[in-house]
């Protein structure tokens, strides 16, 4: 048997059709009772009506067996969350970084990948921490959910066991990309995983290259910072082929002439290297005409290096 | 014939002799039509959100826009509807009449929380239309996000700050009248029951309220100064932020359903025609809701890092707030018994109440349960069951309470059968529209979302058809009840025969409530 498996009151189905069942003879009790009585004692049956002013021992009744159901369902949803607070040892521990609006994994081999994948059959544990605000990790496959917070690690683990592919969202609102921060757990088969999981990923790490990299090594910094603009969420508001998406598109970006509004006030700029860089980090001291007040600064998010890439790479989409 | 209080002139005329009068009717009734001007405001959002969710992928409007919508359509439902709602314009009404008073205890002061009130929401409104434009936080304001986003957050957080000085004023107030301002005679356990929620209800207002003011100017602070209390990039927590958040607006929650409690309580008796079954147990059964709704908020948290031991604590908390909630339920059922029971529309907006409040309290038994909680928490699940509680709860008593008073205020019938109808197509819009969200949200659709996955689509169009539902029989009601404000067929003083004290004196009411304070001499509800 595979470890972790869950017993029977740790599931969450079960509990969760343990309380729907008594909720559904109370409910009909309720409303059956109601609705007889509204139509047996109607006025026209019963013009005169009888003060009953209550019943000590049906009201202690009524008070003591709800006490009795709704502490069995308490214990019931605590041991399920005993189970699910309980890591195995040998879960495979990944973290997870969110930010607006992506999430990033990354294993104990420092290889990183976008989509979530795990081996069939082995317990995951996911270490949590967000980037910028909170975000919520969900998949409702597996009944986890726990919320990403910066400055602080949460943690959640789940039993993949059919391989396949299950959806992941985030459930803690996070701005305009929200309901577009999804991604896939990829649950693959032991030995599918294996090979993915030992593959050299392409020695290219976004951090620090434009530092060791002058004029020679441009051109294959456009691909590192296209790779930024994707990783880091760019190009869910900015579009490369010139449609306004949440923000302004990328094409062009350089050099165009725009109206900004500063301090409420309209003025025309040509956006220039300062003017980029500025927005990076103060996205609201000039914002782009037409355009909501929305961007993020990407403060202590971006390093210097990676700004300079980036920045690069916007001179470049012409 | 005695001058009622609509003809009453006193230092003022004209719309001054309504928004500088002092008499707790006409405050009252100053409630009642900003409440619904802002109700209107905020059904029109939540029917554009629903029209946006009917597919998936963009439809009317860019997830900006969304954004903002639900944001707003929160804070009008819950600061501007909801929270004030039965209390503010009902309770203003009827508190001193019910328990034999000329007015509240600080009749200024209660023109000043109207004043906070409507400045409050309007401010809120204002920042729709300046700044950085529509705030786009959610009402729950949550941190960092509130921090950083451009929008014009913190000119609506002040106009919550001031509608949050307006609610606690009016607890304070309502507390010393009810202690205060009895009539000879009115024991405690002779006070009517709308009188013990509302009691209730202001000791939560002034006791939670103002640490939502202070967290909320906490939040102003952060966002000009830099002041670093929640963002942990200057060195604040997030969690903090939860906490302080949700120690005010879970006992809110409280704020809105005690006095909804309390209205179906008073019309339970007058249309069974019997005394209330167990009026004791109903009374004190809204002070432990009152006390044990202020221990529970942490159950908003149980997925957000708080530690276990804390989730487990409040789990169990949540749990015992459902015993007192369910002794009222069944107490209401039982006082139906041997009853004489007609069906007139305040009635069955109360019998609408009870059923749809029992699903919201049953499925908050599923949201109380850690495990489970952890699989449905912020989906739409959440969603469906606090539009259970707060909609089939709270606005039900709430239109059962509006019919039930209406005669009282305004000393005009609505058309019965009109209402009837009204009611009917509300009851099938309100499961059509909410329903299908419990079941949306097991299959874990993420509440707030602009765009969904295909998967969810069906449940989405169903929702959304019943949004066009619940709309068409919403209008249907305050156009009856609008037109017969002066169209209406004129009635006696009591054309329920209901016994509480309100219904001795003239309808409407003279601008003094009664010729002479009664004299009480038995419990609230003695039928012949």
């Amino acid at each position: 048997m595979v470890t972790g498996w869950p017993t029977l009151w740790n599931t969450v189905d079960n509990v969760f059709l343990f309380i729907i069942a008594i909720s559904l003879v109370l409910l009909l009790g309720i409303t059956a009772t109601m609705i007889y009585f509204v139509v047996r004692y109607s006025r026209k049956r019963n013009p005169h009506a009888e003060n009953i002013e209550g019943n000590t021992m049906l009201e202690i009744v009524w008070t003591i067996i709800p006490t009795i159901l709704v502490l069995a369902i308490f214990y019931a949803g605590w041991k399920g969350f005993l189970y699910m607070r309980t890591v195995p040892d040998d879960a495979m521990p990944v973290k997870v970084s969110a930010r607006m609006w992506s999430w990033s994994f990354e294993y104990e081999n420092g290889r990183k990948s976008g989509t979530l994948k795990v081996p069939a059959g082995r317990p995951v544990k996911l270490i949590i921490t967000s980037e910028d605000v909170l975000h919520g990790l969900f998949i409702p496959a597996f009944r986890v959910k726990e919320d990403a917070v910066p400055g602080m690690e949460t943690y959640l683990w789940f039993l993949p066991h059919e391989p396949g592919s299950y959806d992941l969202f985030c459930t803690e609102y996070c701005g305009v990309g929200h309901s577009a921060m999804i991604t896939k757990v990829e649950v693959m088969p032991e030995k599918a995983f294996a090979a993915w999981y030992e593959v050299k990923q392409p020695q290219k790490r976004s951090e620090g290259t434009s530092k060791h990299a002058p004029t020679a090594q441009k051109e294959k910094n456009y691909g590192v910072g296209a790779r930024l603009a994707q990783v880091k969420g760019c190009l869910l508001c900015h579009s490369l082929d010139g449609t306004a998406k949440v923000g302004p598109t990328f094409k062009g970006i350089a050099g165009r002439k725009t109206v900004v509004v500063t301090s409420g006030k309209d003025r025309e700029i040509i956006v220039d290297e300062v003017y980029l860089v500025r927005s990076l980090l103060e996205p609201q001291a000039d914002v782009v005409k037409g355009f909501p007040p929305i961007m993020p600064s990407q403060k202590g998010i971006l390093s210097d290096a990676e700004i300079k890439t980036i920045i690069e790479y916007l001179k470049s989409l012409k | 014939m005695e001058t009622n209080f609509y003809t009453y002139s006193g230092k003022h005329r004209g719309i001054l002799a309504w928004i500088l009068s002092t008499d707790h009717k006409r405050i009252g009734l100053l409630y009642l039509s900003s409440m619904f001007t802002f109700f209107l405001a905020g059904a029109t959002l939540g029917i554009l959100m629903r029209l946006e969710l009917i597919a998936p992928g963009p439809t009317i409007m860019t997830a900006q826009t969304y954004n903002a919508v639900f944001t707003l359509h929160g804070v009008i439902m819950i600061f501007l509807f909801i929270i004030p709602g039965i209390p503010a314009a009902l309770g203003n009404f009827m508190l001193p009449l019910q328990i034999g008073a000329r007015d509240v205890a600080f009749p200024r002061l209660n023109l000043l929380s109207w004043w906070f009130f409507i400045t409050g929401g309007l401010i809120a409104l204002t920042s729709l239309f300046t700044g950085g434009g529509p705030p786009d936080t959610g009402w729950t304001f949550y941190v960092p996000y509130s921090i950083r986003t451009g929008t014009n957050v913190s000119l609506a957080l002040f106009g919550v700050f001031l509608l949050g000085l307006s609610s606690t004023l009016t607890g304070l107030n309502f507390v010393t009248t009810i202690h205060r301002m009895r009539a000879p005679g009115m024991t405690w356990f002779r006070l009517p029951l709308f009188q013990w929620s509302l009691y209730a209800t202001g000791w939560v207002q002034l006791l939670a309220t103002p640490i939502l003011g202070i967290t909320l100017l906490l939040v102003i602070i952060e966002r000009f100064f830099g002041v670093g209390f929640f963002d942990p990039a200057k060195g604040g927590d997030p969690l903090l932020f939860e906490h302080l958040f949700w120690i005010y607006s879970h006992p809110a929650v409280y704020i809105m359903i005690l006095p909804a409690m309390g209205a179906v309580s008073e019309i339970i008796p007058a249309f069974a025609r019997r005394t209330i079954f167990g009026y004791k147990a109903i009374a004190y059964s809204s002070l432990a809701i009152a006390l044990v709704g202020y221990l529970v908020w942490g159950h908003h948290m149980f997925t957000s890092g708080m530690s276990d031991a804390s989730r487990v604590v409040f789990s169990l908390l949540t749990f015992l707030v459902a015993i007192p909630s369910g002794v009222k339920v069944f107490n209401w059922v039982a006082s139906l018994y041997r009853g004489s029971i007609q069906t007139d529309a305040p009635m069955l907006f109360t019998l609408g109440f009870i059923f749809l409040f029992s699903i919201g309290g049953l499925t908050g038994l599923i949201n109380g349960a850690l495990s489970v909680n952890i699989h449905i928490h912020g989906t739409h699940f959440i969603v469906a069951h606090f539009h259970y509680t707060m909609f089939g709860g709270t606005a039900f008593a709430f239109f059962a309470a509006l019919h039930y008073w209406f005669p009282k205020m305004f000393g005009r019938m609505y058309r019965e059968g009109l209402a009837r109808v009204a009611w009917f197509i509300i009851f099938i819009g309100f499961n059509t529209l909410y329903f299908p969200m419990f079941v949306l949200g097991w299959q874990g659709m993420p509440r707030r979302y602009y765009d969904y996955l295909p998967q969810f689509q069906t449940g989405n169009i169903i929702s959304t058809i019943g949004s066009w539902i619940l709309v068409s029989g919403l209008l249907l009601m305050l156009f009856n009840l609008v037109r017969s404000i002066s169209k209406g067929e004129k009635v006696g003083d009591n054309p329920w025969g209901a016994t509480t004290l309100e219904w001795k004196t003239s309808s409407p009411p003279p601008h003094n409530n009664f010729a002479e304070i009664p004299t009480v001499t038995t419990g609230p509800y003695v039928f012949k």
